[in-house]
């Protein structure tokens, strides 16, 4: 039995496969050319267009910070070094459980708890650095363990970088400064000075002393690396490296020991001391009391560190010695002299009586002596050697306020010196126009006297007062102080030059040598405020002591009270201004203690310790310090 | 009378029941992909290894189903049809889930994937009930043929498995293309395709569904989601230019910006590192093994033969166009490997049974006389 099919046309079926066959190649081909077609225009029409974007993945440019300058003393002992710190960055946006991921890595590396809310703090800060720093300064325990266990922490790695390091701590912190966390501010100053571009990879800058002072010199050019990274941002390998030119380092005119020394001698008591190089102005040494560890800032300071630095009442924050205004007192009597011999007010020789207190007339008050029964006759050697209240009020009565503000601009009072540090005051010259501007009254005759004793509204800073006695000392030079002594680029040392004003001229260069003078008789006269002092010295030195009042204590009595029944706040300034050796001085110090009493007794002796510490020998200065770290290896225990 | 490709026919390999011009395209093609995967799998030459393993298992195949006469399939397609079908619906209760789907059956010793399975068993059922008919076929055998081939493609689509599903669905599509439906139909089948195209858009597909073709229009708008792997894949292809970037050197590819980069993504791999001139010598020997596949299919002795033998080559068409397609960023990113070239063995396996049964139609000839006067 055949089943019945329909006859089918065998012949016709398979052409009508060929044809469809056909159909279907020439369909293929057709796409084939499509597909060809769109891959030409990728490969071939827009080549360029994807080969950028195919670097513009895997290439990028990455820069990289320039070592920052060091700093070194007078001698070549290093002030500021960089070393290589270990931080534990954090990519927030790749950790998944941000906080408990935190309080395990605490755990793990036991790390202060704080961490963790400072860490929040910069989480919520404007940043420059896609990673933020957890943890600064890892030992090499905490960096050991964290890397073997680095592959659970995904977003959080260690970096190695230099980071400033300042070995002697607080001993020069108001001169040197101290580098901090680049800020907002900062980084709208640099693109105001279009500088932004140097720090790309830098994470501190400048705040403060001769580290902001000196940011363009110590920071170096910024170096570029292009490497190829990955789809995860790793790099894979370097391609090409620029490297950053790094700062020039740089030398400065202090003198680690005389620095010290000056730390020693204020201990814990607050003041500032400057010395002086007499020759060139440079700064010997610049200490202010008391000081703070500059270390502190370089990672940033925790809010607790800085809150209990800025209550601090003793404000270790302020440079005493640029920032601090004292009334000046009586150390301003040879430059009143000066003034005095220029006008002709007065001669070497010319004397008055001084009965123990001066009278204007017309008016009810006397100006008291510090000395109830006078010096009696006293000539300007008498006058400045022991101090005579009564001839300077008489000579500044006769000069008039407004030849002593404006002379005393011209030595440098209510003025910058120009130090090259940003954090200076121009402390304050009073005169006719300041008084009306400030307290809309005129000037009084009675506020010329006490301007004569170095009181009243007048203020200095311990450098005005070391700068201006240096005008004295060298006889009418005005040199600009200066920490810098020179600057060191890749193996090139180069002094820098003395930056010199012009001098002071006088109606007679002589009057210099007779206030010089008068000023070694502070110092070698039987009444010399500061004969005890320098009792013995191997050198000869000139000086002016100076007592300020803090308060106006008794104007009314004889009596001054005694220094142990007033609260300490009330007790008097020492300063003291002093030049060595007295015929060809070499150095100038000034300086100014508070609440410690008077000049003589208190801020003579410093300035000798400093003094005697120049002059010594090398054995004998190796001795001094050796003496002075011991004595505070004791203190601090 | 022997034709003249017959007296040409090396008797060693016809012996062997092979086709030489098609088994030399295959194995040049085998080359390339294991120096592509070397580069591609960042130089790990285990990786090389267990691929080359693959590819010795599927010429395995492709020999011991080339011994067998294709008649044998044709007996044979209605129960595999429907033996796919069944396991097709118990994968969709038992189904083992991979990576977002169920396609895998759990069958004790091994999985297997019945969606594979299909992808030959489709044709074959379309093909067998094509050739029980007169052709060209009618609109009623159209409509049955229709049935057979949407049945599985639901179920593989629903898994779901869009890039399968397509295959095996171009797989029955094409029998009934190579059966002769008339053009006015087909006519009217692509009008009524673009016409339900909105309807299709609003009601049937799923936000996510329509975010990934939107994405696929325009993957700029998203460069970091879902348009990341086009817009990485066609700067990897556009960057090769005439020349390539040396094997090896494929920046996209070597420095991971590429995805998958050893198994949907190889192509752009190769296109990186060969350039345009590599990609018309590939596209030259795809060209080749389907002109060769189609050659064979028009020779073949009966209408079974010619379908299943059409089909099979032109799937593997679709294989190219899809994949080359999608990572050139002119269709939409599908899972369809880059045949044999591709990193993976279920798909390869498959393909190398489809070739075997190729080549078992080129060389299990009945001797006839011509037909051709």
């Amino acid at each position: 039995m055949r089943k019945r099919v329909p006859i089918r046309n065998h012949q016709a079926e398979t052409a009508l496969f060929g044809r469809r066959a056909i159909v279907s190649l020439v369909v293929v081909g057709a796409v084939f050319a499509l597909l060809l077609s769109n891959l030409y225009k990728l490969q071939v029409t827009s080549f360029q267009e994807f080969q950028t974007r195919s670097n513009s993945n895997r290439i990028m440019v990455l820069p990289v910070p320039p070592n920052r300058g060091l700093i070194y003393d007078r001698n070549g002992i290093l002030l500021a070094d960089n070393t290589p710190v270990y931080s534990l960055e954090i990519s927030p946006q790749e950790v998944q459980d941000l906080r408990p991921t935190l309080e395990r890595l605490v755990a793990l590396l036991e790390l202060p708890e704080e961490a963790i809310e400072q860490f929040y703090q910069r989480l919520y800060q404007p940043r420059r650095f896609p990673q933020i720093t957890f943890f600064d300064n890892l030992n090499e325990t905490q960096v050991a363990r964290f890397a073997s266990l680095q592959h659970q922490y995904p977003g959080i790695n260690i970096e190695g970088r230099l980071q400033r390091f300042y070995p002697h701590r607080d001993l020069f912190t108001h001169a040197l400064g101290y580098v901090g966390r680049i800020n907002q501010q900062d980084v709208a100053r640099l693109r105001e000075q279009e500088r932004y571009a140097q720090y790309a990879a830098t994470r501190t800058i400048g705040k403060q002393g001769i580290e902001r002072y000196y940011e363009g010199m110590l920071h170096g050019q910024v170096g570029y690396q292009t490497v190829e990274v990955n789809n995860r941002g790793r790099v894979v390998r370097t391609l090409e490296f620029n490297p950053p030119t790094p700062g020039s380092d740089i030398h400065l005119e202090i003198d680690v020991g005389l620095q010290e020394v000056a730390r020693h001698q204020l201990r814990n008591r607050r003041g500032a001391i400057v010395v002086l190089d007499s020759q060139t102005g440079g700064v010997l040494a610049l200490y202010s009391n008391p000081g703070y560890d500059p270390n502190l800032f370089v990672g940033g300071i925790s809010t607790g560190e800085y809150r209990e630095l800025l209550n601090n009442p003793a404000n270790p924050l302020i440079n005493r010695a640029t920032q601090g205004r004292y009334p000046p007192a009586s150390t301003i009597k040879p430059h009143l002299g000066i003034l005095g011999l220029h006008e002709g007010e007065i001669t070497a020789e010319s004397r008055i009586w001084d009965p123990g207190w001066y009278k204007l007339e017309g008016v009810e008050r006397r100006f008291r002596d510090w000395r109830p029964h006078g010096h009696g006759w006293v000539t300007i050697n008498e006058a400045i050697a022991e101090s005579c209240n009564t001839y300077f009020y008489d000579l500044s009565h006769k000069l008039g306020i407004d030849k002593i503000s404006s002379f005393m601009g011209e030595m440098g009072f209510g003025k910058r010196t120009g130090i090259d540090i940003h954090e200076e005051s121009t402390a304050l010259m009073p005169d006719r126009g300041w008084k009306r501007a400030r307290f809309n009254e005129p000037w009084y005759q009675g506020e010329t006297l006490s301007v004569g004793i170095g009181q009243s509204f007048w203020t200095v800073t311990p450098l005005q007062l070391a700068t201006s006695t240096n005008i004295i000392a060298t006889e009418g030079r005005r040199f600009t102080p200066r920490l810098l002594r020179g600057t060191e680029h890749q193996g090139t040392f180069t002094l820098v030059e003395p930056i010199e004003d012009l001098p002071i001229e006088l109606s007679n260069p002589q009057h210099w040598q007779t206030i010089k003078k008068s000023m070694t008789r502070t110092i070698t006269h039987i009444r010399g405020t500061a004969r005890t002092a320098f009792l013995n010295s191997t050198y000869t030195s000139a000086g002016k002591t100076g007592t300020a009042q803090v308060v106006a204590l008794s104007d009314e009595t004889d009596e001054r009270p005694d220094v142990e029944d007033v609260a300490e706040r009330f007790r008097d300034n020492a300063t003291y201004i002093g030049f060595a050796p007295a015929e060809n001085p070499e150095i100038v110090v000034a300086l100014a203690i508070e609440n410690v009493g008077g000049g003589g007794r208190n801020a003579a002796p410093v300035s000798r310790a400093i003094m005697d510490y120049y002059f010594a020998d090398e054995q004998t200065k190796r001795e001094i310090l050796a003496t002075i770290r011991s004595e505070r290896e004791h203190a601090d225990n | 009378m022997q034709t003249t490709e017959e007296r040409q026919r090396n008797p060693w390999l016809a012996k062997l029941h092979l086709d030489g011009p098609l088994m030399l395209g295959l194995i040049a093609l085998c080359a390339v992909s294991l120096v592509v995967i070397y580069s591609a799998g960042g130089q790990d030459i285990g990786l090389v290894q267990r691929q080359a393993i693959r590819m010795g298992v599927s010429f395995v195949v492709l020999f011991v189903v080339a011994q067998l006469a294709p008649d044998i399939f044709r007996t044979y397609a209605f129960p595999l049809y429907v033996i796919g079908v069944l396991m097709l619906v118990a994968v969709m209760f038992f189904g083992v889930t991979g990576k977002g789907a169920q396609r895998w059956l759990d069958i004790g010793v091994t999985r297997i994937q019945p969606s594979e399975i299909m992808k030959l068993a489709v044709p074959m059922m379309v093909a067998w009930y094509c050739s029980k008919v007169p052709l060209p076929i009618r609109f009623t055998s159209v409509f049955m043929g229709l049935l057979i081939v949407l049945l599985p493609t639901l179920l593989i689509a629903r898994q779901p498995d869009l890039g399968t599903s397509v295959l095996v669905a171009s797989s029955g599509i094409f029998v009934l293309f190579l059966a002769g439906i008339s053009w006015r139909l087909i006519l009217a089948g692509g009008v009524t395709a673009a016409a339900s195209l909105p309807l299709f858009w609003f009601f049937l597909l799923r936000d996510y569904q329509r975010q990934r073709i939107l994405t696929f229009l325009n993957p700029e708008t998203d460069p970091l989601g879902s348009g990341y792997h086009i817009i990485q894949s066609k700067i990897a292809i556009g960057s090769g230019g005439v020349e390539g970037k040396g094997w090896l050197q494929g920046t996209q590819s070597q420095l991971e910006f590429l995805p998958e980069r050893h198994t949907d993504f190889i192509f752009s791999v190769f296109s990186e590192e060969f350039g345009f001139v590599g990609v018309i010598a590939l596209l030259a020997l795809y060209g080749f093994i389907i002109f060769r596949g189609m050659l064979i299919s028009m020779r073949a002795q009966s209408n079974f033969k010619r379908l299943l033998g059409g089909s099979i080559t032109l799937t593997f068409f679709i294989y190219v166009l899809v994949n080359i397609g999608m990572v050139s960023g002119i269709l939409p990113v599908v899972g369809v490997p880059l045949p044999l070239i591709s990193y993976g063995g279920t798909s390869m396996v498959t393909m190398m049974a489809g070739f075997g049964i190729l080549m078992g139609i080129a060389t299990h000839r009945r001797l006839v006389m011509s037909q051709s006067s």
